[in-house]
């Protein structure tokens, strides 16, 4: 009778081998989390990106109070009352005769107060516009474009690196030399000469698709290389001389049979380039030629705080980068330990 | 030798021309012609507008143009800045001089830190010493440099002894030629350790790597089975073979630091290239951009050149013509 053989496949085995990490899935969980609240931005946060009350500039964060006068209440906030201070800075006192209960579940949003009052959770901008609810919106924005620019790379590298590493000789000497070209242009200088040749009067779809094709083209020379190296080694195995004998197509053997075999390995290398493209992302907004304001990105967010001034009077303006951080780390664990997973000598 | 430098040199000059083109052609696909919004500008003189256009023949096609642009490069001639207002060239020099200064000191800085972490973690391997560089590495890895930078000046914005951006103090004309340099130094402090950071993460953790895989081989066990003492084996033995794959790195980490240094610059107000660049891209000052993308692709080309001189000469198997 036939036994039920227990094999695994090596994607399989290494699947197996990245759960047992503990700290890749701790990463893996923070993403998704990240990915999920970024998705759900419209129900948790209090005001939409755009809400903004010009009287609330920079305004601290607001404290939830359970307590009223010594009596456990239904969670509230108190009202802020604007004064200045001697050097004619803004300051912000909590106002105890302003009450304003929280509101759960209302107009679509998860919770929020009423009107006069305002919910800073994480304070205000120079607009007063709520940081918590930009945070999230802002994570759809970074947390995106991240993936759909290493995607346009991913394709293009495996394409060029599938058809450079099979073919060898000429050809490969050519590709790479338009490879090598585009290393040969600091990231940051290609990106900023890239942005300069895009039209000002861009909407704001049109800015983000253009900085996701601009990321895009930063990385996707140093994919190729990594995937012509792999597809040059693979081409010399038995699988290939069968299917050439078969009189299989070229295109379909890169496509079909070398290509795929490159894909668990790259997986790795790929999420380290959504990580540096995070960055890349937040540098290009900072410095305000990405994503453009009402519209917020994590990296447009700290674009308030690249001036000391702000920063030393609203110090939580720099949450933003926390995130950035966050992000960046777990896409960088979550690389390293694919890599480990897939290809455990690599780190010994 | 020779030879293969030579060959390396001419490769990567070819390179530079493709670059030069992409820029060049990048510039052209911009909607508009640029001497429009330069004939609309009244402190510019019609006599520049004029001279301008007949040195860059405008209504030839684009390979012509580029031909065009490139003769002129090569006699100097980098352009009009519209911005500043004068000759692309007498705003590039400086800027490049500062950039090279700022790069140059965290190169430095990253090498004669990075490489001894890198080592001290190898021969400590597993243990918290190593486990803690690791842990701190990731973070300065994955912390965007501006955001560092900026940390870092509201730090010092409290501490109040380092100078909080810009290059120079405002009395710096004033000043002796040791008070210029010292001055100097001072700002150079925040932007040089915050770019040194990052590729320091890196370096330090590609050194372990290097340092733990020659470790494993056969020549160690020998020279440790002959029973020379444990410092020679590693210094003299070890050290040497895990360096040498560093030096090609040498050249991606220039690039590296350029495209890094961009935003520091930026942020802590560096009078470099890359703020330069910036102010280009945001005033649309197309000969301005054109010029500094290719400056530091040229800065970047001959930091890989001098990498694969050096290369060449520490590492005999590439002399004698095999791969790797």
């Amino acid at each position: 009778m036939a036994r039920k053989i227990n094999s695994h496949s090596r994607t399989g085995l290494a699947l197996e081998a990245f759960r047992r990490n503990r700290v890749g899935m701790i990463c893996l969980w923070a993403l998704l989390a990240l990915y999920g609240m970024a998705i759900c931005a419209d129900f948790i946060s209090p005001y939409s990106y755009k809400d903004e009350d010009r009287n609330f500039s920079y305004c601290p964060p607001t404290a939830i109070e359970f307590f009223d006068q010594g009596h456990l209440k239904l969670p509230f906030v108190y009202g802020r009352a604007l004064t200045f201070n001697a050097m004619h800075r803004r300051v912000y006192m909590v106002d105890a005769a302003q009450k304003y209960p929280l509101r759960f579940l209302k107009g679509g949003r998860l919770f929020g107060v009423d009107a006069p009052g305002r919910l800073y959770l994480w304070g205000a901008d120079a607009r007063g516009r709520d940081l918590f609810s930009r945070i999230w919106y802002g994570a759809r924005i970074s947390l995106s474009i991240g993936i759909l620019g290493v995607m346009i790379s991913f394709i293009l590298g495996l394409v060029i690196g599938g058809i450079a590493g099979y073919y060898g000789g000429a050809v490969d000497n050519a590709l790479m030399w338009i490879c090598e070209m585009f290393m040969m242009v600091p990231g940051f200088y290609l990106m900023l000469a890239l942005r300069a040749a895009v039209p000002q009067n861009f909407n704001s779809v049109q800015v983000y698709l253009s900085v996701v094709v601009i990321l895009a083209l930063i990385g996707w020379a140093s994919l190729a290389r990594i995937i012509r190296g792999m597809a040059l080694s693979l081409r010399e195995r038995d699988f290939v001389l069968v299917a050439k004998t078969l009189g299989v197509p070229d295109l379909v053997i890169i496509f079909k049979h070398i290509l795929p075999q490159t894909i668990s390995f790259s997986c790795a290398s790929l999420m380290l380039t959504v990580s540096s493209y995070i960055l890349a992302e937040a540098g290009l907004s900072v410095v305000g030629l990405g994503i453009q304001d009402p519209v917020p990105s994590w990296g447009n967010l700290l674009s308030d705080a690249m001036g000391i001034v702000p920063v030393i009077f609203a110090p939580w303006i720099l949450l933003p980068g926390l995130f950035i951080f966050i992000a960046v780390v777990c896409f960088n664990v979550l690389g390293d330990s694919l890599r480990d997973a897939f290809d455990p000598g690599y780190n010994e | 030798m020779v030879k293969h430098i030579i060959q390396r040199i001419c490769s990567k000059v070819l390179l530079l021309f493709a670059v030069s083109f992409f820029t060049f052609w990048l510039m052209h696909a911009t909607p508009g012609n640029f001497f429009d919004s330069l004939r609309l500008n009244p402190q510019i003189s019609q006599e520049t507008v004029a001279r301008y256009e007949k040195l860059y023949h405008l209504n030839d096609p684009l390979l012509a143009q580029y031909g065009h642009w490139v003769v002129n490069i090569l006699h100097g001639e980098w352009g009009y800045s519209f911005y500043y207002n004068v000759p692309v060239t007498h705003v590039l020099g400086g800027r490049l001089f500062n950039t090279f200064i700022l790069s140059l000191t965290s190169l430095i800085l990253t090498w004669s830190i990075a490489i001894p972490l890198g080592i001290w973690a190898a021969l400590r391997r597993n243990q918290w010493i190593d486990r803690m560089l690791s842990v701190l590495s990731f973070a300065a890895f994955s912390t965007p440099g501006f955001f560092l930078a900026v940390l870092v000046l509201y730090w010092a914005s409290h501490w109040g002894a380092l100078p909080l951006g810009g290059m120079h103090s405002p009395d710096y004309d004033d000043m002796s030629v040791l008070g210029k340099i010292r001055d100097t130094l001072l700002h150079l402090v925040i932007p040089a350790t915050v770019l040194s950071l990052s590729s320091m993460a890196s370096l330090q953790r590609i050194m372990r790597g290097n340092m733990l895989g020659v470790l494993r081989q056969q020549y160690i066990l020998a020279a440790r089975a002959k029973g020379l003492p444990e410092r020679i084996v590693i210094y003299r033995h070890a050290l040497r073979n895990a360096f040498n794959p560093l030096v090609t790195l040498l050249g991606y980490e220039f690039a590296a630091l350029l495209s890094g240094a961009a935003l520091i610059e930026i942020v802590c107000s560096w009078p470099g290239l890359g703020s330069l660049l910036l102010t280009a891209v945001r005033s649309k000052d197309v000969y301005l951009v054109m010029s500094s993308t290719l400056l530091a692709s040229i800065l970047l080309i001959t930091g890989n050149i001098l990498a694969d001189i050096l290369l060449t000469w520490v590492d005999p198997r590439i002399r004698y013509g095999k791969k790797n």
